[in-house]
Parts: structure tokens; sequence; C-alpha cells
């Protein structure tokens, strides 16, 4: 753990760069002075095999074993989930050809006919029903799915391909949380434990490829399933490898190993971007870089000290002019533009505004180094005071460079600001026990709306109704959980959206968090090579398509 | 000797006991596993669940004993990521590792005895000296540096090696190996050469040092006295005479090698232990962590007490009796 004081701003935003930055970096500046001149490139139209190199490792091939979004991104080639999602997380029909609310708490979906199983047999409700009993019981499951199927209390099948599901209140996410779900044959679903995916017996779906081969920690080989229900995919054949280092994807990528990488690192962008045999393709992601301040506490929170170092009784970070104030100190541009090489864009709220349930008014917050001054002295604080900036360093796109600059930004406005960063599993577990005043985080919204991020960042702590389970500095506003929880009941999705955007403006306005950028995530490949980037993060080779 | 051996398995059990006590606790205050494994966008009810279904929900010293328990009938747990068992989860990567380690010590065996050899024999000449300032290379690079340089310059320069990954396997006798052919083989070259340097300069260096100090000894003066030929005196007189060192060297490096290949595995995506170790760590996946632990400690136990034995067998100046134990 590095506790390091906030230096005076040094004028430019990029910190010291730390020796293993400078040497990935510098072997990446080898690269490319190597990478032009070998023609190492294959046609990828030629060979109908596409070796992707994924960035993480999965744990398990089972679809309802680890709610991890590297496994959910592999398994989408082999199953299918009732409804998909375009590029922006809007829904389209997957197994599920359509879906209504019949009321507000019964939901009638329409089955997809004439798919067949991997196989041969073909899919039906029943299919359906046994994956959703499988879904919440799976044994030893470390981040279960259980929570997608929950709502629903009761599934029917009124013939072989229409359901109707029934939830206990109205439920409007329904069709959201069913885009989690992967769905299993009957006899798959009633019989196979998560081993029986992992050595390929029950990888038995509907999906665009079939399992061949996995190899834990290394690689998972595909083959196209010909008898898919969608757009033929253009591959034969599939292989993901994982590379976890990213100077070491960078360079099977180089050298023709694989035709494409996920997770670019920001240092070897301009690189890939810049050699004529390869291309960088991004897309502004679902996740949001944002401060948690502690505004539950009201005196004595842990990290928060008077101007000359000693104990300050009450709580300034409990008065929202003192949360202005920290918003306006920080230049979210000099950020995205020097820290993260512009893989990055700024933000003012919880998700970009392309994305469903956002507000069109909330624009980042412009740099105001002098309004931030007079807000404090409004609040009692012409002369500032005394923080603790807390960090992870592994987690998120240089989160500890980010942290550093907010430090320096903060100081610079009279808010004296010390950095400590450690690693994501220290610094989540100590976070979640409140130890902390002030700590940068993200936030992924998986579902793609603003609903996820509202309840669990900004809704008060309440286990029993499962609101607020990240918030980490237990803001809590009445008038606000009362706007979230009448959005999340309201069943028509325009009324909905305006409410999620009206929650979000006023969160925004009481600052419960505050939030920095949107991080890009980025994908490297062969020229040629074209594939539409999600904001989901998710690497799906069969949208990849080969060169015309 | 029977005493001895019995005290030795003591020993042992006392030292297994001790890492896991440490890595239970040493865990505990890193942090909570719920928070790393389970998905951010699940609510308080999941994580609870998630708690219970992991049994992280008992106090620490319930779920050592439960471990103690389970441990003694050979069930280390099960790994929290993979929801299998944890010992499983290691074996099956243990010949990626395995056959890496053999690679990278037939490197530096094969290439830093003679290497040494020569430096020792012939201490004045240039090629002793690049020889001896390369090893110094080799001990002070950073392994990932060079692993990185390896990769730029065999794999996307000159396009002869593969960057990273394992190659095809072969079933040898019940285990996957992938370096018996050249498929497979060209995949754990330059792993096997990024973890072997260190290594060579090792042994080249013990190798040099050795020689120059036995060449002054009286026995080879008398050896070259009798006549022999020059290969002789080398071959079996010095040789032999090197070896006892080295070979307790090599043993023990070779221990490190499999335990501690960590940066050469992640640089080369290579799927051994080393890289699930790390893995485990940062997600904080105690069974597979306490178990890999526990494999490695026995390990270096049992390489430890077959060389204290082999040295009984080899120098007949040394003899175990139950004081020495």
């Amino acid at each position: 753990m590095a506790t390091r004081p906030a230096r005076s701003f040094p004028g430019s935003a990029a910190a010291p760069a730390r020796r293993r930055f400078a040497i990935a970096a510098a072997a990446a500046t080898l690269a490319i002075a190597v990478a032009q001149s070998p023609a190492t490139a294959q046609g990828a139209a030629a060979n109908s095999e596409l070796i992707v190199a994924l960035s993480a490792q999965i744990s398990s091939l089972d679809p309802h074993f680890h709610n991890l979004t590297p496994n959910n991104g592999l398994v989408k080639h082999v199953f299918d989930t009732l409804i998909a999602t375009d590029e922006f997380q809007n829904l389209k029909p997957g197994l599920a050809e359509s879906w209504r609310a019949t009321d507000d708490t019964t939901w009638e979906i329409k089955l997809r006919r004439g798919v067949k199983w991997h196989d041969g047999s073909p899919f039906t409700a029943e299919d359906v029903i046994a994956t959703f009993k499988r879904v919440p019981n799976v044994p030893n499951s470390p981040a279960s799915f259980a929570q997608f199927v929950k709502p629903i209390s009761s599934v029917q099948a009124t013939d072989s391909h229409t359901l109707v599901l029934k939830t206990p209140a109205a439920h409007p996410l329904l069709p959201r949380d069913l885009t989690a779900v992967h769905i299993l044959s009957k006899a798959v679903a009633e019989s196979a434990r998560t081993e029986d995916f992992n050595s390929g017996k029950a990888m038995i779906g509907t999906g665009p490829y079939k399992y061949v081969d996995y190899k834990a920690g290394d690689r998972v080989v595909l083959e196209r399933n010909e008898g898919y229900w969608g757009p033929k995919p253009a591959w034969t054949r599939l292989q993901f490898r994982m590379i976890t280092n990213g100077a070491a994807r960078v360079a099977a990528l180089l050298s023709g190993d694989v035709q494409m990488i996920e997770n670019v690192p920001t240092a070897d962008m301009q690189r890939i971007a810049s050699n004529p045999q390869l291309e960088v393709k991004s897309a502004v992601s679902n996740r949001v870089i944002y401060l948690h301040m502690d505004t539950g506490r009201d005196k004595n929170s842990p990290f928060v000290r008077a101007k000359d170092g000693k104990p300050l009784e009450e709580n300034p970070l409990r008065d929202v002019r003192v949360r202005k104030a920290i918003s306006k100190a920080i230049d979210r541009n000099a950020i995205v533009e020097r820290i993260m090489e512009k893989q990055a864009v700024p933000a003012g709220q919880f998700l970009a505004p392309q994305f469903f349930g956002t507000s069109k008014k909330l624009g980042p917050e412009k740099h105001d180094p002098e309004g931030a001054r007079k807000l404090l002295a409004e609040a009692g604080y012409p002369n500032g005071f005394q923080l603790t900036l807390h960090s992870p360093n592994n987690r998120y796109i240089n989160d500890e460079k980010v942290a550093q600059a907010v430090a320096q930004f903060l100081t610079r406005v009279g808010i004296d600001t010390k950095l400590e960063t450690m690693p994501a599993n220290i610094f989540f577990s100590r976070g979640s026990k409140l130890e902390f005043s002030f700590l940068l985080a993200g936030w992924g919204a998986e579902s793609g709306d603003t609903s996820s991020p509202l309840r669990a960042l900004v809704g008060t702590f309440d286990p029993s109704k499962g609101n607020g389970a990240a918030n980490r500095g237990r803001f809590s506003n009445d008038g606000l959980d009362a706007m979230i929880s009448t959005a999340l009941t309201t069943i028509d999705d325009t009324k909905r959206g305006l409410l999620l955007a009206a929650a979000s403006e006023r969160a925004m306005e009481l600052q419960g968090i505050i939030p920095l950028h949107f991080e890009v995530s980025a994908w490297g490949m062969r020229k040629g090579l074209s594939y539409t980037p999600r904001a989901d993060q998710y690497t799906l080779a069969f949208e990849v398509k080969p060169a015309r | 000797m029977l005493v001895y051996s019995l005290r030795r398995i003591a020993q042992t059990v006392v030292v297994l006991l001790v890492t896991s006590v440490l890595v239970f606790a040493g865990l505990f205050v890193v942090g909570d596993p719920v928070e790393i494994l389970v998905n951010p966008q699940a609510d308080q009810i999941e994580k609870e669940r998630a708690r219970v279904a992991l049994g992280l929900d008992k106090p620490l010293w319930l779920q050592y004993a439960l471990f103690l328990k389970n441990a003694a009938s050979g069930d280390l747990g099960i790994s929290f990521v993979y929801g299998r068992p944890a010992l499983e989860v290691i074996v099956e990567r243990m010949p990626a590792t395995l056959e890496l380690a053999v690679l990278a010590m037939l490197f530096a065996v094969v290439l830093g005895i003679p290497l040494g050899l020569y430096a020792g024999l012939k201490p004045d000449s240039r090629i002793a000296k690049a020889i001896m300032a390369g090893s110094i290379l080799g001990f002070s690079l950073p392994t990932f540096w060079v692993g990185l340089l390896l990769i730029m310059l065999f794999a996307v320069h000159l396009g002869w090696l593969p960057s990273t990954g394992r190659g095809p396997t072969v079933d040898v006798l019940g285990l996957q190996l992938s370096i018996v052919h050249w498929d497979g083989l060209k995949y754990a070259l330059l792993p096997a050469l990024n973890l072997a340097l260190f290594k060579l300069s090792l042994i080249v260096r013990l190798t040099r040092a050795q020689v120059r100090e036995n060449i002054l000894l009286d026995y080879i003066r008398y050896a070259r006295a009798k006549g022999l030929p020059r290969s002789r005196v080398l071959g079996v007189h010095l040789l032999k005479n090197i070896l006892i060192p080295l070979v307790t060297v090599i043993g023990l490096e070779l221990g490190s090698v499999i335990a501690f290949a960590i940066v050469t595995e992640s640089i080369f995506a290579w799927p051994g232990m080393g890289k699930l170790v790390i893995d485990s760590i940062f997600q904080l996946d105690r069974p597979v962590v306490v178990a890999y632990l526990l494999i490695t400690v026995l390990m270096f136990i049992v390489i430890n007490l077959a060389v204290d034995l082999l040295y009984s067998v080899l120098d007949p100046r040394v003899r175990i009796d139950a004081a020495q134990a």
C-alpha cells in the first residue's frame, strides 16, 4: 500500500510512470520498430479459422456457475439467451421472437420455432422452464445468476413455444434480466453438473458455435454450428486464447499468432493504430469511474481531518456544497487526454448518454477551481481541510494515475488530499466495511440502463430490498429513493426512461457520487476484419467479419 | 535411520500445519473473497448466499478446523472460483509446469556446465570473460523484460517461434505433454529459455568457481603427473568432484523453477501452476492457495530429504545417525 502526499500540481496530469509501465512501453516501442517489416499477416479470409486473444481467464464453461464478464462473453458463442442485446445493449430477439407485458405482473414470451440443439433435438418451452429451475441451484457457485430469475414467481407453457411468466410485483426489468440467462436443454439442465460443461459433455447449446476443446487457463476451441438459426457466422473454427498480460497480448497480435485481441493497453493504442497492418476499434463502455464520499457518518469520518491535521469533528462531506466543490475542482478533460490517452469520455452521469435511462441535460462538470473555492468558503471551509483518497491500483484502466490526478486537483483548491492505493482484493473488502472516507471506484452497468447504478450506488443501503449494495459512501436521500422505486415499477419503457433520467438528474444535483469518466474499451485486430465494438465489453467472435 | 526418518516426518507435519495456519490467517487479513468473487451487480442477498455457499459465514477458527478435518482425509477443499476440488485444479496444471521446468533446467545444465568449465579452465581468455559478463546480465535483467524481448525478437521480428501459449499436447503414460514433439516444443522454447537464464548464470558461475578451486588441488596434479590424457583428467577426475555441490544446487533450483515460474508463465500465457496461484491470490481463492503452498512445501521437504539421503550414499564421509537429526 503506497501512501503518498499529493504534490502541488506539476502542470501535467501525467503522473511519473512507474517502472513496469516504462518497460512495457519500451518493449512496445521496440515492437512497432520491428513490426513494420515482416509479412507475418495471414489473409484472414483465406483461412476460416479466427484466433482471438482474451484478456482474462474464464473460470468455467457452465453458463450458470459464475457471473463474470469473461465467462458470460464466451458462453454466448455456444448458448443463446431468450433476449439478446445489440452493441448499445438495446434489446433484440434471441430465442424469444417477441415478448410483452400483458399486465403489470404478467409477461408473455413467444419462442422461436424450428430451433435445434447441437444434438439435433428441437428447442421448446420445456427447455426454458428447466433452465429457470437450474439457475438458482448450481452447487458451489461463487456468483450465481439467481437474481435474474428470482423475480419470476411462476412459469407456464401455454403451448410448445409460448411461455407466460408471472412476477409478484411489477418488474419492468424482466426482459433485461433475461438477457443474462443462457438457455440449456431440459436434459442438460436437469442432470448436468459444472464439471460436465468444462469437460464438454454438457456443452450442447443452440448457439452459432459448438464445443470442440477447452484447456483450463489456456484456450477454448469451437466449430461452426451449421444448423444455427441466426445469420451464418464467417468462421468455420474459432480459437480463444487467454493471454492476461497486456504486452504479451499485443505481441501475439503483432506476431500474427492471433488476429484479434481485446483490451488493448492504453500505452500501446497509438502504436497499433499507426501500424499499417493493424487497427483499433473502440467504443464507450457501460463503466463509469466515480468518486464516492462518506455521507453516512455525521461525525468523525475516518480519513477527514482539519487543515492543521487535528481531528475534525463534523463531516464536511455531508455538505452538498463541499461535494460540488470537489466535482468542480477536477479537470476531467485533462485526465481523459493525458492519463487515459483519450481512451475515455468525460462523465456527468451514471452512463453515457446513448444508453437507456440517461438524461440529455447532464454533461460533465466544467473545471472551475475558483467556483470550487467559493463553494468551500460558503460551506465554512475557506481554507479547506485534509482528506485521504483510497483507490484500487489494479482494477480499472490507469486507476492509480487517475486517483493521483484527482488528489492533486483537490489539493490545488485547498483540500489537502493524500492518496492510498491498494490491490482490488484488499480495496473492496475494506471499502465495503466502510473503512474509507473518500474512494475511487467504477461501476459497469451490465444491464445497460441506469437502474442498476441508481439502485446500487446512491440507493439507501437496505439489504432486505437489495438496495445500495455498492453504496460505500452510504449516501441516502428519501426523495431520490422514492423516484428510483417508482421507476423500477413502471412497465412502460418510455415513461420508465424519463423517470430514470429524472432520478439521474436528482442524484447528480445531490452529488451522491461524482462521476469522472466513462471507460472506452478497445479491440485490436488485423486490418480488414470488421467488428462492431460493444458497450458491454463482450468479444463476440461470431460477429467478426473477414475482409471484403 | 528409522528414528531419523520418523523425526523428519514429524517435522514435515509441523511445517505443513504452520504453513496452512499462515495462509489462512494471511488471506483472512487481505480481504473478503465474497467482495471479489460475487459480481459487483449482485445485491446483498446474493452476497449472503455466496458467503454461505462457500462456507465463509462460519468463524475463521471453525473454517480452519473443518479444513483440517477434511485435509486429514486428503480433501483440501473446493476452489471458490472453479467449484472443483482445489487439488484437482492444481494437478491438472502440473504437467505444463513440470515440462517447462525440466526443459529449462536441461537448458541450464547442458549449456551451463560446459560454459562454466571453459571459463574456469581459461579464466583469462576473452571468451571466458564474455561468458562471465553474460552471466552477470543473466542474473540482473528482470525476467519479464527478458521475456518480452524474447517474444519481440523471435516471434514478432523473426517470426520463427510462436509468441505465447502452450502447443498441442500428446498423451504420454497418462500425462498431457507438449514438449515431446516439435509442434508443441516450439511453443516451449522461449519460455524455457526465459526461465533458464537465471539458473544458467548460476550454474556457470558455480561451475567456474569449483573448477578454479579444484584445478589447483593435489589430486589433479597427481593425475597429470601420472600422464593421464587431459580429457580424462577433466572429464573424470575433475568433473566427478565438482558435480557433488552442483547436483545439490540443481536439485533445489529445480524445485524453485517448478514452484515459482510465475512471471514467465504470465508473460508467455503458459497454463501452469504459477499462473494459477497468482490468479488465485488476486481472487482470494483460499483453497487453491493453501493447497498450492502445501504441495510446494511438501515438494521442497521431499527434495531436501532426498538430497540428505543421497549425500550419505554418494559421499562415504557423510553418515546420518540419530544424533545428527
